[in-house]
């Protein structure tokens, strides 16, 4: 096993892709319909533009990270595989403590299969969803990193590509082929999860996205990272330092549209962050509707967890397929047989916490793992408001609040967890989230900024650029012709 | 009194706690708790695994402190302290970690002293990535002599392979040469620097590699032959053998990557190593830029003069040179100070430009003489040297590396 990436092939890999003649015609078969699905459904426009972007050149981590200028339909896409660890056993399950696998278990087939397909399909409908946004980027700096999640997106693509068609046969080919087909919003075939059939209509949505919704994929990654099947933890592994990038553009681009609507606040000064006119007035993002945007975004996320008390987690935890979050960094017996865990329910007295089968509850203690993650973001945002003075403090809502799958989703409630009959919620449901004025505000400022370092009005410029680049830094260069 | 250290220290404003540092750390140096990420100065090797893979920048922060902030300081920071200036700081900008090479990066750069700063284009370079306790092992995959005559003068095209271990560095930067084997007191050979003749991406693109340009140093002392131990341990590699290396080092000598900065190149024998690189990477990611660059270069008569053939194939619209012989049969002694003068008017435009580096390499014994140059060519053209050097050094635009 490398480290180095082999650049010679067409297709960059760490995986001997040279000396596996029947995989490398599959990929290679593959490819073009990929190329093609980027240029129809990935980023609208900016097929000649130069960006400056990374690209890994290793998968330790000196060379992972190169930059340099590319034409998007030309980044080199690759199969990229974290380092192997050496004698490595499963790490929880029934399983635990034999050696990992490096071929599919026959009786996990079609689990895993499915796992890996489900995490495949949200790679690519995330790319479709933000096709639009290259129309109206803040800044060039924006721009950029944008098209730098949506490029590692598409390398997530390929990383499941990979699994399918190395070690699902024929079946995984057919799956490889489906994940082309299927598009996000598409009526008659769509992306398989309902959050990823959602348009990012505007940047505020792309931030809010990334930060809430790629964090989602973030917690199944590290779950899936944790497998007993080598190739799929090594697989996401890597993915994951690519993930931290797509939150930290979640969480900057939130930061910075706050940092500078206090101190436009400040300078204008407003004191009252609720009088949203005095604000808007200003050309600003109003607090109040960027709590809004949190509250949906974040319940929608919640909804990606799935049943919060489920036997499939159970199956796929237990089959060693599956684990938690941080596993290796948890002090239990890693089979859980025995356990319980707090699930947060609801009966006819209210919401309580109910010890719940530990294994069954993996669903939900993913998901408060998900919750802690968050909240720690939110509280950094916090500090910006409380830094600029401005009195003003974002919350995530009650996990009840808004939520469609799961423990919750025949009930309404309000964000403090008052549980609310269906006339209350629809008649105060515009008070919490975005309604048709919010999102025809925010569309409202949606102008592009295409000038060196300059920033549209809403956004404050970040206090370092990427690759450590001067704040003038042309990061697209736009084709002039 | 302490020494000053260079500490490693992660940016809790800009952080996102993704925990990616952590993971990336082999010595167990990051750790978090439910406020930050810190780093223990007492673990931390400098070995940089964790900078570029960190997608915020926090994790690229240093302060040059006389006791290192503990891990419960960094716990509760709300953002970073500011450099303390009771600290000999210097220009900020750490040359080297490993103590010998950072004497010769001193002795080096004493032309400028502290004031030597970076051109503000410049990439950030990685610095001591490897050290005299952990050096990368190189593999010789190419030695080739590149002067006409090899018994006076053998300069000699070394290229070193990294194979799968990341060696990152930037055009001016040098690396450090462990000689295998112990001096007449049983202590190992010390370290020697040589700069790096190749561009950023190598001699050949993805193929991780880098190339040296050394001179064999003998001298003949009554008859009696010494053979310097690096350079002829250095010449005398063949292919596949290993070489113990470290580094990279240099945070000043930098090329600046405005491909509008014009570029003055005044050098003397291997002091041209960097210069290839210079003049390669404008080549290789800039070939349209828009500023010039000028180069003098001195040797005793063409057969030793380094390279000299591929610079003859340079076309004059990308590169201006002026090659100057000492000792060429039958014509008057000619040093680069001399051929500077005669390009007066050329060299004094450049020096009214704000765009000029002007970077000087070589055997030390060439400073004064260009120094003298520069300043006659600033008074012909009614202007103070003493004070264009000085704005030139303040704003990253003057270096000198010679030895
Ligand atoms: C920043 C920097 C960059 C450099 N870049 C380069 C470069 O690109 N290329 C390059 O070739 N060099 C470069 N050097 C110089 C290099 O580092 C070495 O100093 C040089 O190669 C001589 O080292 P050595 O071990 O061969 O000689 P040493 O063993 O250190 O001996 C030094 C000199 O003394 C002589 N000598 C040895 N013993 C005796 C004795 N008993 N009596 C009299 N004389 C004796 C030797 O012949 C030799 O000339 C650079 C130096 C610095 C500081
Ligand atoms: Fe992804
Ligand atoms: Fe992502």
């Amino acid at each position: 096993m490398n480290i180095e990436v082999s650049y010679d092939d067409l297709i960059p890999n760490n995986v001997g892709l040279s000396d596996d003649p029947k995989l490398k015609r599959a990929l290679e078969k593959w490819h073009p319909g990929y190329i093609d699905w980027w240029k129809t459904a990935g980023p609208a426009g900016y097929l000649e533009d130069e960006v400056y972007l990374r690209t890994a050149v290793s998968v330790d981590p000196k060379g992972w990270a190169k930059f340099g200028y590319v034409q998007m339909p030309k980044y080199r896409w690759g199969v990229l595989l974290s380092p192997a660890v050496e004698g490595r056993t499963i790490p929880f399950g029934e399983h635990k403590g034999e050696p990992a696998w490096q071929e599919v278990p026959g009786e996990y087939r079609s689990l895993m299969r499915r796992l890996v397909v489900i995490q495949g399909d949200t790679e690519p409908a995330s790319v479709e969803q933000q096709r639009a946004l290259g129309a109206t980027a803040p800044s060039l700096y924006d721009l950029r990193n944008l098209f730098q999640v949506n490029v590692e997106e598409g390398r997530h693509l390929w990383a499941m590509v990979y699994l399918l068609q190395k070690y699902f046969g024929r079946d995984g080919r057919e799956e490889a082929a489906a994940l082309l087909q299927r598009r996000s919003g598409d009526s008659d075939n769509p992306r398989m999860l309902g959050a990823f059939n959602e348009r990012t209509p505007d940047w505020l949505s792309f931030f809010m996205f990334t930060f809430f919704t790629d964090r989602d994929g973030k917690m199944q990654l590290e779950a899936l990272a944790q497998s007993g099947f080598d190739p799929l933890s090594r697989t996401c592994r890597f993915m994951l330092t690519e993930e931290a990038h797509h939150m930290f553009v979640g969480e900057t681009g939130i930061g910075r549209t706050i940092q500078r609507t206090c101190e436009g606040m400040k300078e204008a000064g407003i004191e009252d962050a609720n009088d949203i006119n005095a604000v808007r007035n200003l050309g600003l993002m109003d607090l109040p509707t960027i709590q809004k945007k949190a509250r949906l975004h974040y319940s929608l996320s919640l909804d990606l967890f799935g049943a919060e008390v489920s036997t499939n987690a159970a199956n796929a935890f237990n089959a060693g397929i599956k684990g938690r979050f941080h596993e290796n960094k948890i002090d239990d017996d890693h089979r859980l047989l025995n356990d319980t865990y707090p699930v947060l329910r609801l009966d006819d007295a209210g919401f309580k916490l109910t010890d719940t089968p530990a294994l069954t509850a993996l669903n939900a203690r993913l998901r408060d793992d998900y919750s802690n993650d968050c909240a720690k973001g939110v509280g950094r945002w916090n500090k910006i408001i409380e830094k600029t003075g401005v009195a003003f403090e974002l919350a995530l809502p009650h996990p009840a609040f808004n939520r469609r799958i799961g423990e919750f989703a025949e009930i309404e409630s309000a964000p403090d967890g008052t549980i609310l009959s269906q006339q209350d919620w629809e008649a105060r449901k515009d008070e919490w989230l975005p309604n048709a004025d919010d999102m025809d505000y925010i569309h409202s400022l949606m102008k592009p900024e295409y000038g060196a370092g300059k920033y549209a009005g809403w956004i404050a410029p970040p206090k370092v650029g990427i690759d450590n680049k001067p704040g003038d830094f042309e990061y697209v260069r736009l084709d002039q012709s | 009194m302490n020494v000053p250290l260079r500490q490693h220290l992660i940016d809790p404003e800009l952080c996102i706690r993704c925990g990616t540092c952590e993971e990336s750390c082999s010595v167990g140096a990051v750790s978090h708790n439910d406020d930050n990420y810190v780093v223990d100065a007492e673990k931390c090797k400098y070995c940089m695994d964790c900078i570029a893979p960190c997608p915020t920048g926090s994790i690229d922060n240093w302060r040059v402190v006389n006791s290192a902030y503990s891990l419960e300081e960094q716990f509760s920071w709300d953002e970073l302290p500011e450099q303390e200036d009771t600290v000999e700081s210097e220009s900020g900008s750490i040359e080297a970690i490993d103590d010998d090479a950072l004497a010769l990066l001193d002795a080096a750069h004493s032309a400028v002293g502290n004031r030597a700063k970076a051109p503000a284009s410049a990439d950030t370079p990685s610095v001591n990535l490897y050290t005299k306790d952990n050096p990368v092992i190189a593999r010789v995959v190419g030695n080739f002599p590149i002067t006409e005559d090899v018994v006076e003068n053998d300069v000699r095209h070394i290229v070193l392979d990294f194979g799968s271990t990341a060696f990152p560095f930037l055009e001016g930067q040098t690396i450090g040469i462990l000689p295998p084997g112990t001096d007449a007191k049983g202590k190992p050979h010390r370290m020697r620097l040589y700069s790096i003749s190749s561009p950023r991406d190598g001699e050949r693109p993805n193929h991780n590699n880098l190339a040296l340009t050394v001179k064999r140093e003998i001298s003949k002392v009554d008859e009696e032959i010494h053979e310097g131990i690096a350079s002829n341990y250095i010449c005398n590699l063949e292919r596949d053998d290993e070489v113990r290396v470290t580094g990279p080092y240099g945070s000043t000598f930098l090329m600046p990557n405005d491909p509008g900065a014009n570029i003055l190149m005044i050098c003397t024998g291997t002091g041209s190593a960097p210069f290839r690189a210079f003049t390669e990477r404008r080549r290789r990611a800039m070939a349209n830029a828009e500023g010039r660059l000028m180069l003098i270069f001195g040797a005793r008569r063409p057969a030793e003069l380094p390279y000299f053939g591929p610079l003859k194939k340079i076309p004059p619209e990308f590169l201006d040179q002026e090659l100057v012989f000492s000792r060429l049969d039958g014509q008057e002694k000619e040093y680069v100070q001399d051929r500077m003068r005669q390009r007066t008017d050329d060299i004094h435009a450049l020096l009214e430009d704000k765009a000029t580096h002007i970077f000087i390499c070589g055997l030390k014994d060439m400073e004064a003489g260009v120094n003298e140059a520069l300043t006659d060519i600033c008074h012909q053209g009614g202007s103070d040297w003493v004070e264009c050097r000085r704005e030139m050094l303040e704003s990253g635009r003057y270096h000198v590396e010679t030895y």
